[in-house]
This record gives C-alpha cells, sequence and structure tokens, in this order.
C-alpha cells in the first residue's frame, strides 16, 4: 500500500514538473514572440523607401532616417576597422605565438575578460572624459568608434582565438615541413581556413555597435544631421529610437517610433541570418 | 661579455642572419604589441574610472557617498537609494527571469521535438540580439501603461516595470548557456539514471541539472551582469527618480542611470560623483565574478 501511494506521488510530482517545463517554454516562446510581433506588426507599415532616405527634422513633417543609418554605417565600419585588426592579431598572438599558460597569456586573458565584464555605461563614462575631453576630438563619430572598439574588442579575440584553434595542427605542420616560415603559414594556411569564424567574429561585433546606446550618445552626442566627417557628431538608430520615445506626443511621432524600432529589428534579423549561413557553409566544407 | 659577442670572438656565428628572420621578429613583435592594446585599455579605464571617483570620495567621504540617502548636486552626492534599486531590480528580474529560463533551457535540450528545438533557439537567439533599446520602447508602450492600469496608480514608470523588462532581457543570455551545458553533459549521465529506473524528469531535476552547475551558474551570473549592466531600457521604464523606493511600484533610479542621465552637463564634483557611482558599479560587477568563481570552484570535482 505505502509503496503505492509513493508511486502515485511521484508519479504526480513527475507530471506537475512536466507540466513546469512547457509552462515556462511557452511563457519564454509568448513573451519574446510578443515583443517582436508588437513592434513589427506597429511598425511594418511606416518602414517606406522614404522613411529610410529621407531627412529628420525635429519640428516639421520630415522624419526619415537616413542621417541615423549613415552614423550607424560610419560608427560600424570605423569601430571595426580599429577593434577588427587588434583583436584578430592578439588572437594570433595567443594561440600561435604565446607559450600557452605563460604569465603574458593569463594577464592578457585577464584583461580581456576584464574588459568584456566592464558594464557599457563605464564605458561611456571613460569615453566622455577621456576621447571627447582629454584627447580633445569632441562629440564626434570617432570619439564613439573608438569607444565601442574597446567594448567590441574582447569578443572578436574570444571568437578569433576559437576558430584558430579549430584549424588542425597538421595544417602548420604540413606549412613548416615544406619549408614556410612561420608568418607565411599564419598568412597563406591558417588564417585563411579560419575566416568563417573570424567573419562571424565580425557578424557579432557588428551587432553590438548597431545595438548599443548609453555610450554611444555620451561619446557621439546625438546631433541630427548626416556626419560630413569622422570628426562630426552624429547620431545612430538606437540613440534616435530612444530620443523618439522622450516625445510620443502625436500619432506621427508613434509611428516614426515603432518603424524606427522596426527597422532596428530587421538589422538584427539580417545579420543573424548572415551567421547562421556562415556556420551551415563551415560545418559542410 | 654576452653570450653573443664571446661566441663572435671565438669565430662562431650563432644564427644565419636572414632577411626572413627579421620579417618574423617583425610580426612577433606586432602580435605582441597588438595582445597589449587590450592591457593597457583595461588600464587606462581603471585608472581614470578611480581617478576621476576620487575628489567626490575625499569631498563627501566613502561612507557618506554610499550610504548617503540624498541625490543634490551639487549639495549632496548620496547614492544609496541607486544601490537599492539597483539591487532590487536586478534581483526581480533574477527571481522571474531564472526560473523561466533554466527551466525553457530544460525543454531546449531534453523535452522538444528536434524540430520545435531548431525553431525555438534561433528565436532566442535574435532576441539576445535586439537592442536594449528597443525592450525599453516595448516597455514604455506595453509594459507601463499595464502596471497603471492594473495597480491603478497615476504612472506605471515603477521598479516593477523594470523588473519585467529586465526579466525579459536576460532570459536569451541564460537559456542559450544553461542549454549549452545541459546539452554538454556526456550521455553516461542520463542513461545511468534511466537504468536505474528513474524516470526522465527525476533524472533532469537530480542528475542532469545538478551535473550542469557550474554552466547553469555562469548563465546566471551573464544574466545578473546584463541586468546590473543595463541603462536605456531602465531609464525608459523606471521612472529615474533618485529618491530611495517605498515599494516596486514606485519610481526609481539605478546606478547606471543615473551616470547616464547626468553625466551629459556634470561638472566638477557632480561629475567625479558620477564616476564613484560607476567604481560602486565596477565593484558590483567584481563581487559578482568572484562569487561566480567560488561557487563553481567549490562544488566542482
Amino acid at each position: 500500500m505505502l509503496q503505492d501511494k509513493r508511486i502515485f506521488n511521484r508519479d504526480l510530482q513527475d507530471k506537475l514538473l512536466f507540466g513546469a517545463i512547457w509552462a515556462a517554454a511557452a511563457i519564454t516562446i509568448l513573451f519574446l514572440l510578443w515583443v517582436v510581433w508588437h513592434i513589427l506588426s506597429n511598425g511594418l507599415a511606416y518602414v517606406s523607401w522614404e522613411f529610410i532616405t529621407s531627412s529628420y527634422t525635429r519640428i516639421g513633417e520630415a522624419s526619415g532616417i537616413w542621417a541615423m543609418i549613415v552614423s550607424t554605417v560610419y560608427m560600424v565600419g570605423l569601430s571595426l576597422a580599429i577593434a577588427a585588426p587588434i583583436g584578430i592579431m592578439t588572437a594570433i598572438y595567443l594561440t600561435e605565438y604565446a607559450a600557452p599558460g605563460s604569465n603574458v597569456v593569463k594577464t592578457i586573458r585577464f584583461c580581456t575578460e576584464s574588459l568584456a565584464g566592464i558594464p557599457s555605461i563605464v564605458y561611456g563614462l571613460f569615453g566622455m572624459t577621456f576621447f571627447v575631453t582629454t584627447l580633445g576630438l569632441g562629440f564626434s563619430i570617432l570619439s564613439g568608434s573608438l569607444t565601442l572598439a574597446m567594448l567590441i574588442l574582447p569578443v572578436i579575440i574570444r571568437t578569433t582565438e576559437e576558430a584558430l584553434i579549430a584549424v588542425p595542427m597538421s595544417y602548420r605542420e604540413g606549412g613548416y615541413a615544406l619549408g614556410s616560415s612561420k608568418i607565411y603559414t599564419i598568412y597563406r594556411l591558417i588564417l585563411p581556413s579560419a575566416l568563417p569564424g573570424i567573419v562571424t567574429s565580425i557578424i557579432l561585433s557588428t551587432g553590438r555597435v548597431i545595438g548599443e546606446s548609453a555610450p554611444v550618445f555620451l561619446t557621439a552626442g546625438m546631433v541630427t544631421q548626416i556626419p560630413q566627417s569622422v570628426l562630426d557628431s552624429g547620431r545612430t538608430l538606437t540613440v534616435h529610437l530612444y530620443k523618439l520615445t522622450q516625445e510620443l506626443f502625436t500619432q506621427h511621432e508613434w509611428d516614426q517610433a515603432y518603424a524606427t524600432a522596426t527597422v532596428l529589428i530587421v538589422l538584427v534579423l539580417l545579420l543573424n541570418m548572415t551567421t547562421k549561413f556562415i556556420a551551415t557553409r563551415m560545418s559542410k566544407s | 661579455m654576452s653570450t653573443a659577442s664571446k661566441a663572435r670572438a671565438q669565430g662562431l656565428q650563432l644564427a644565419p642572419a636572414k632577411n626572413y628572420d627579421w620579417k618574423e621578429h617583425f610580426f612577433h613583435l606586432l602580435f605582441l604589441a597588438s595582445a597589449m592594446i587590450g592591457v593597457v585599455s583595461v588600464a587606462t579605464i581603471g585608472w581614470f574610472v578611480f581617478q576621476e571617483g576620487l575628489p567626490a570620495f575625499k569631498e563627501a567621504g566613502v561612507l557618506n557617498l554610499v550610504f548617503g540617502r540624498e541625490w543634490l548636486p551639487p549639495a549632496l552626492y548620496g547614492i544609496f537609494p541607486m544601490i537599492i534599486s539597483t539591487l532590487i531590480s536586478t534581483a526581480g528580474a533574477v527571481i522571474i527571469g531564472v526560473p523561466i529560463a533554466i527551466l525553457t533551457a530544460v525543454f531546449l535540450a531534453e523535452l522538444a521535438p528536434k524540430w520545435l528545438a531548431d525553431t525555438v533557439r534561433p528565436a532566442v537567439e535574435l532576441l539576445a540580439g535586439i537592442p536594449s533599446v528597443v525592450y525599453g520602447f516595448f516597455g514604455l508602450v506595453i509594459i507601463v501603461p499595464a502596471i497603471e492600469t492594473i495597480f491603478n496608480i497615476p504612472a506605471g514608470n515603477t521598479i516593477l516595470a523594470g523588473i519585467i523588462v529586465l526579466a525579459i532581457m536576460i532570459l536569451p543570455t541564460v537559456i542559450t548557456i544553461s542549454e549549452t551545458s545541459l546539452r554538454a553533459l556526456p550521455p553516461v549521465y542520463k542513461e545511468g539514471a534511466l537504468a536505474l529506473g528513474a524516470s526522465h524528469i527525476y533524472t533532469v531535476f537530480k542528475v542532469l541539472i545538478p551535473a550542469a552547475r557550474s554552466g547553469i551558474f555562469t548563465g546566471v551570473a551573464l544574466g545578473v551582469a546584463r541586468a546590473i549592466g543595463e541603462t536605456m531600457a531602465i531609464i525608459m521604464v523606471m521612472g529615474n527618480a533618485p529618491a530611495m523606493p517605498g515599494s516596486v511600484l514606485e519610481p526609481a533610479r539605478t546606478l547606471t542611470a543615473n551616470i547616464a542621465m547626468e553625466m551629459s552637463y556634470a561638472t566638477g564634483i557632480h561629475s567625479s560623483a558620477l564616476y564613484s557611482t560607476g567604481i560602486v558599479l565596477l565593484v558590483f560587477i567584481i563581487l559578482l565574478n568572484a562569487s561566480l568563481l567560488f561557487l563553481n570552484r567549490k562544488r566542482s570535482y
């Protein structure tokens, strides 16, 4: 009798937990679908070619986001141009040159981890004092990009390192056996075969740059003009959405906010699909 | 006399001085120099943040600043209300988000049919990449009005709104890392438990989750770090009043929001006080990482 009861209880417990797991998964999926659906269903109708390519004025009819797109592209390009070479060369040093477990490696690892752990607002704080004021770069795309370059450096280093480690040892041995120098082997054999991983790291960082807002408005400012050079201030898409939400008075402003959020979600979706595409191609080869 | 010159004196040549050697050397140094940029960055950030934060600590006193309850620049710089708001909003987000996230990870790793898991996983990854202002916007248009209606209060910009937005935002981080660590377990754990007659659910909760504990802790810690460090979404939904909150239905300002809101016009000691806010924020992150190290070291065998 006693045993029967215990088995019954255990069955019941199993069922309850089983239900809890399904319920949790359902909550997650529904919430996430709700966020995306709510933004897209309210925003897609207002995303038009005109919205994307026309300029924006605070007061008046012009409400396009072209200047913000240009600023975002500048920001992504410049941050990557600064961080990608440094990150990739750091990863090469860590995997190909440094003695594993040495103090140099430990120091570099520790610092990279620390960089990854610093909250982005602290980068903004630092960037504003150091790049904007101390170095006198002002609120500019350059100040913003330098700040974001520090922020994405750990992502690039870690992902590139993984890609380099995944290159089989035999490639290196083969290179040396044929008499190639170390740098030639790295350049002609190791880097090409690690390329998909390196591209992935760059796409991941692109997503980070597009998504950041707090460190951006503290260093790049929020001027709505198309930046003429990297020393001009500019407003990225995320900063624009933030500013729009502070002025939600008319229906027109609501539509703009939804449309901007939609553009951001579509961008993230495109980046995700590109990474997936590279990953599947990588696993095939 | 160095080894090289001694050798040369004896008429020996140590290494053939060929051109490519110089090239090798150059690139080796170049890569090392790049690797040092990360180190220099951390040092510069650390030095600057502490250097700039110090005057406020000196002026107001560490205890007055950390435990002061009034933030009235340029007279009083007490950030205790912000510390409390940060802790409450993070704890709330963890209490709501983490159980849901871990159970969802179990769902993806153990229960879901392959096609469903393969559909849900990319969706979760997409959500990890959505900018925080978009979550803030969603909170502003959906969650804030909902709180106004449900609790019948004049303004829904409250800690509760922040907690809900943060709970959604940490889901993807915790789910992805927990699922990876559950999947990384050797299959013998599950096979052994099932062979002993344990049910699938019993195996999941008594064998698999405990075994994947260190990975799950890491996921939770990253989620907590995201919640502590989140700025824009919080500014958009939490009301930003720098006063001590009386309940979760009151507006509040977190440490990150304090920096973001006032940095653009702060000068002198005010600006320094924002840096000390940043120092307190960094201390939280360091404590978080230290406790993660401790938890994972203590129980991994």
